[in-house]
């Protein structure tokens, strides 16, 4: 026994190891990274590890292995497998020798992404079979599970667990020796190369496979049929047998007839749910644990005798379009309430308070007693909207009242809203303001990306028009030229963000003769993920020489000088003056203009000396917040002052106070805030320096 | 010895250490081989954001969801006033609060008017206790313990040391130093045990 305390992330990389995986390939996206980055960490030394350029590489790299008969296992976050789509609709019609595990975590809410979009339905797109966890262990047992299904039918197969599961930790018995799968080898054939006849043949192979896979997955442990206080688990070992007793006899008792089908986190929160509320015993529960190719003779089993359904699922309403379907085909008589009917949100996170609430209300509507009596007791409950809200909303859900005793509480003040910020001393900050400075008075449209420095969108920098989605940052303001010509057209991604998908905008840029200047922010590293490496800073997954990997990184202004972009130029974003000059040079260029901002990210740089402001020059005019934003620059008792547990010493504030009450500390007077990690190699951003070389910022190799 | 179910929430300011805290929790509640079942906010929010933790202890079986759902914490461990008042909700009717009572002030805050400097939070929170929403408020000086032991960083385990003590719960310190021992670096070490010393008499 060897029990250990893991997040969900690092149990699907347990798990994979268990399975002997012999490539593991994906792109950071949260909630998704900790996967690869524990399957590095853990690595016995026979797995290649590698961090891809984009999804669509990690995808293809994966493939490839399966192709020669090895275990492979493709990370990537939901969005990213828009990026990686081209590659899965068609590997299915090809098919896999080794097993080919896809790793798509989704985020509802969303918390980290632009999209609330579900794998679930890209999986029925692109005739995929998908295993959706409902908690940590589950995704521990369905990866493995997964390797088996996907050698077994020779398909890809997609895992997809939700943030809440890739991000909450629990105990789990992780002894087990790494046995390398054993790689069979590249077998030549015609089934390798899609033509149209060969996609003609591949697509009735998939056609035939899906309904065996349906079989197998309706005898499946992972969709269970238990009554409300049961768990899956009691009841999970009886499904390929006469198990079903308990929900076939419940026609006594108020709540007969009425069933809940729930997957992913929301049958946990279900049950949680369930536990509180009296007689929900008497509800039959499914548990859909396989939603594609969906388990219809698991579903009608569970719909027998039933009249009504609710479904809980967060993002689409996949499981009651399924249910439907089968309701529908099958003639039976049977209302399936959910998101599509507005019993549940449609849109947002769910939690046990939520779906607590959203049975009460069903159970309520159908007359239940026991609603009634439990509507009571869970006042609290559905007072609050959900706990999403509690969480982001600037104004938190009203705090529920004692009987009696909360009049003697005060009201509660108004609580200042806390959106994420660029970190102090984070080196977009610089880069933005260099841009707003040089072009103050003219006329610009600023399109940035994904990463970090979409945070630059906050007040007061301001310096966000559009963010779309990976890439759209080069692409999005070529369009905007064609359309208004006359004004300024700036885009900006980061360095991982312009490997992953800048290249090809900046190659369109420069075909089209397009008058954009394109900005390139380059901390050496991918930050908003939990810095990971990427190809500009050459460090690799599977390699620990990391000083040769450094040598190996591709540098971005050569890369944009390949391409043909004739006016590129590297400044240190700290270096101010020489910034603003050369964005001023930029963007006076006629045809596509670049800029490489290039300063490390503070989370692989070590802090410099902290300047102080001298109080009685400050006039507390407060211009050094109103321009940049800095929360480490704060109002204390009247007096504007550094905040010594966050300023980083970037020296930004320095420039910008106009009565220079802002001073350089001499660097003899070393600061005494600790450094979050050392890197060796970089050098440490200084606004003091007068050269225009960049700071070369070597992130160390990114681990647990 | 342990309670034998206890939802806690640890809210915070991302970059304060919250995630730290609840793995703290969780492997001490490891240690003393109960169930366990964390969330941590990792992502976007980590970047100065409003960030919770949720940890849910079980004598035996486990909580079926990581969520520690509303009015349902029995302690709410608050990193800075205003994440504390936001985090309420969760508490219990009658429920611990432990939090420290310098504020982060955001930057919006700082560039609007409307000052935020924590006091307004902290009178609210006394007249929750007052009417016995809170059962129990302990108002940790994070500020000045960190400044005592040289360090910004260890504001968490400080506050897990007063979380202890506020629980009655002083025979668990060896666990939680056990605790540290498995997820602190050996250089770090020391000085959370000290941290923890600290909050604990604090
Ligand atoms: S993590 Fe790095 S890139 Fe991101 S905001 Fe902080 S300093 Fe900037
Ligand atoms: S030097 Fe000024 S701008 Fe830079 S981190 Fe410190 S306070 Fe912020």
């Amino acid at each position: 026994m060897s029990v250990e305390l893991c997040m969900g992330n690092q149990a699907i990389a347990l798990a994979a190891l268990k399975a002997g995986v012999n490539v593991v390939s994906g792109y950071p996206g949260t909630p998704s990274s900790e996967v690869l980055e524990t399957v590095s960490a853990r690595n016995p030394g026979a797995v290649h590890v590698e961090w891809s350029t984009n999804e669509k590489v990690a995808l293809e790299v994966g493939a490839g292995a399966a192709f020669a008969g090895a275990r492979a296992l493709v990370t990537m976050k939901q969005v990213g497998l828009n990026v990686a789509s081209d590659a899965l609709l068609s590997l299915p019609y090809l098919g896999v020798v080794g097993g080919l595990v896809l790793l798509v975590a989704d985020d509802p809410g969303p918390i980290s992404s632009q999209t609330e979009q579900d794998t679930r339905q890209f999986a029925a797109f692109a005739k995929v079979p998908l295993l959706d966890p409902s908690t940590p262990e589950e995704a521990f047992a369905m990866v493995e599970d997964a390797f088996e299904l996907s050698e077994r039918f020779g398909t890809p197969v997609i895992v997809r667990p939700t943030t809440r599961i890739c991000h909450s930790s629990v105990p789990l018995e992780t002894a087990f020796t790494y046995e390398a799968h054993a790689v069979s080898g590249f077998e030549r054939g015609s089934r390798w190369v899609v033509f149209p006849r060969r996609a003609y043949e591949g697509h009735l192979e998939i056609l035939e496979r899906l309904p065996r896979v349906a079989g197998a997955f309706n005898t499946s442990a992972y969709n269970a049929i238990h009554g409300g206080r049961e768990s899956a688990d009691s009841s999970a070992h009886s499904n390929s047998g006469g198990g079903e007793g308990d929900a076939r006899r419940d026609d006594t008792g108020g709540a007969a007839h009425i069933g809940i089908a729930a997957g992913g986190i929301s049958y946990a929160y279900l049950m949680d749910a369930l536990s509180s509320i009296p007689d929900a015993a008497d509800v039959r529960v499914f548990k859909v644990g396989t939603p594609f190719p969906f388990p219809e003779a698991r579903a009608l089993e569970f719909l027998e005798g039933l009249d009504e359904v609710l479904i809980f699922e967060e993002c689409e309403p996949f499981i009651e379009r399924e249910l439907l379907l089968v309701a529908g085909r099958h003639h039976l008589p049977i209302l399936v309430r959910g998101k599509l009917t507005g019993d549940v949100n449609p849109a947002g996170e769910s939690s046990v308070s939520l779906v607590r609430e959203q049975v009460l209300a069903w159970l309520g509507q159908r007359g239940l007693p026991a609603a009634a009596a439990a509507t009571a007791t869970a006042a609290g409950a559905t007072a609050a909207t959900s706990t999403t809200a509690a969480t982001t909303a600037a104004a938190p859900a009203p705090i529920p009242a004692a009987a009696g005793e909360s009049r003697s509480q005060e009201p509660q003040p108004q609580l200042p809203a806390r959106p994420p910020v660029l970190c102090a001393g984070c080196p977009h900050r610089a880069s933005y303001y260099a841009v707003k400075k040089a072009l103050r008075g003219r006329t610009a449209v600023y399109s940035a990306d994904i990463g970090c420095y979409t945070l630059g969108n906050a007040l007061p920098l301001d310096m966000v028009d559009t963010c779309v989605c990976m890439g759209a940052g080069f692409t999005v303001p070529q369009g905007m030229a064609w359309a208004e010509p006359e004004v300024l057209h700036l885009g900006f991604v980061g360095d991982s963000t312009f490997f992953a998908s800048g290249l090809t905008g900046v190659a369109n840029a420069v075909y089209n003769q397009t008058d954009v200047t394109l900005c390139v922010l380059d901390n050496s590293i991918t930050a908003m993920t939990g810095s990971q490496p990427h190809p500009g800073t050459g460090l690799r997954m599977s390699s620990d020489a990391t000083e040769r990997d450094a040598a190996n990184a591709l540098k971005i202004p050569a890369v944009l000088k390949a391409l043909g972009v004739e006016h590129v130029t590297e400044v240190n974003p700290f270096d101010f003056d020489t910034s603003v000059a050369a964005v001023r040079a930029a963007v006076d260029f006629k045809g596509v203009s670049a800029l490489v901002f290039k300063a490390p990210c503070i989370t692989v740089s070590k802090p410099a000396p902290q300047p102080e402001v001298d109080q009685s020059t400050c006039t507390r005019c407060k211009a050094c917040i109103k321009a940049i934003g800095c929360p480490a620059l704060v109002v204390r008792e009247g007096e504007v002052r550094i905040d010594t547990t966050l300023c980083y010493g970037c020296g930004l504030c320095v420039r910008v106070c106009p009565f220079d009450a802002i001073t350089a500390s001499v660097p003899s007077t070393a600061s005494a805030t600790p450094a979050t990690s050392t890197v060796p190699g970089a050098s440490t951003p200084s606004a003091t320096s007068t050269t225009s070389s960049p700071s070369d910022g070597t992130p160390s190799k990114a681990s647990l | 010895m342990s309670t034998p179910s206890l939802d806690i929430v640890v809210a915070g300011v991302g970059g304060q250490g919250t995630v730290l805290a609840s793995k703290l929790l969780a492997q001490a509640a490891l240690i003393e081989s109960l169930s366990v079942r964390t969330a941590e906010t990792i992502g976007m929010a980590q970047r100065g954001g409003s960030v919770l933790g949720h940890v849910r202890i079980r004598a035996d079986l486990p909580a079926a969801s990581p969520l520690v759902p509303l009015n349902a914490a029995d302690l709410l461990i608050g990193f800075e006033p205003a994440e504390t008042v936001r985090a309420l909700p969760y508490l219990r009717e009658g429920g611990t609060v432990v939090t420290a009572h310098k504020p982060v002030e955001p930057v919006s805050a700082t560039l609007g008017d409307a000052a935020y400097d924590g006091t307004a939070e902290v009178a609210y929170l006394r007249s929750c206790e007052g009417a016995g929403r809170i059962g129990r408020l302990v108002l940790v000086d994070g500020d000045a313990l960190c400044e005592k032991l040289g360090s910004t960083k260890v504001l968490n385990v400080v506050l897990i040391g007063a979380a202890l003590k506020a629980q009655n719960r002083e025979s668990a310190r060896e666990t939680y130093e056990q605790a540290i021992e498995s997820l602190v670096k050996p250089r770090f070490r020391a000085l959370n045990k000290q941290a923890l010393a600290e909050g604990m008499s604090a």
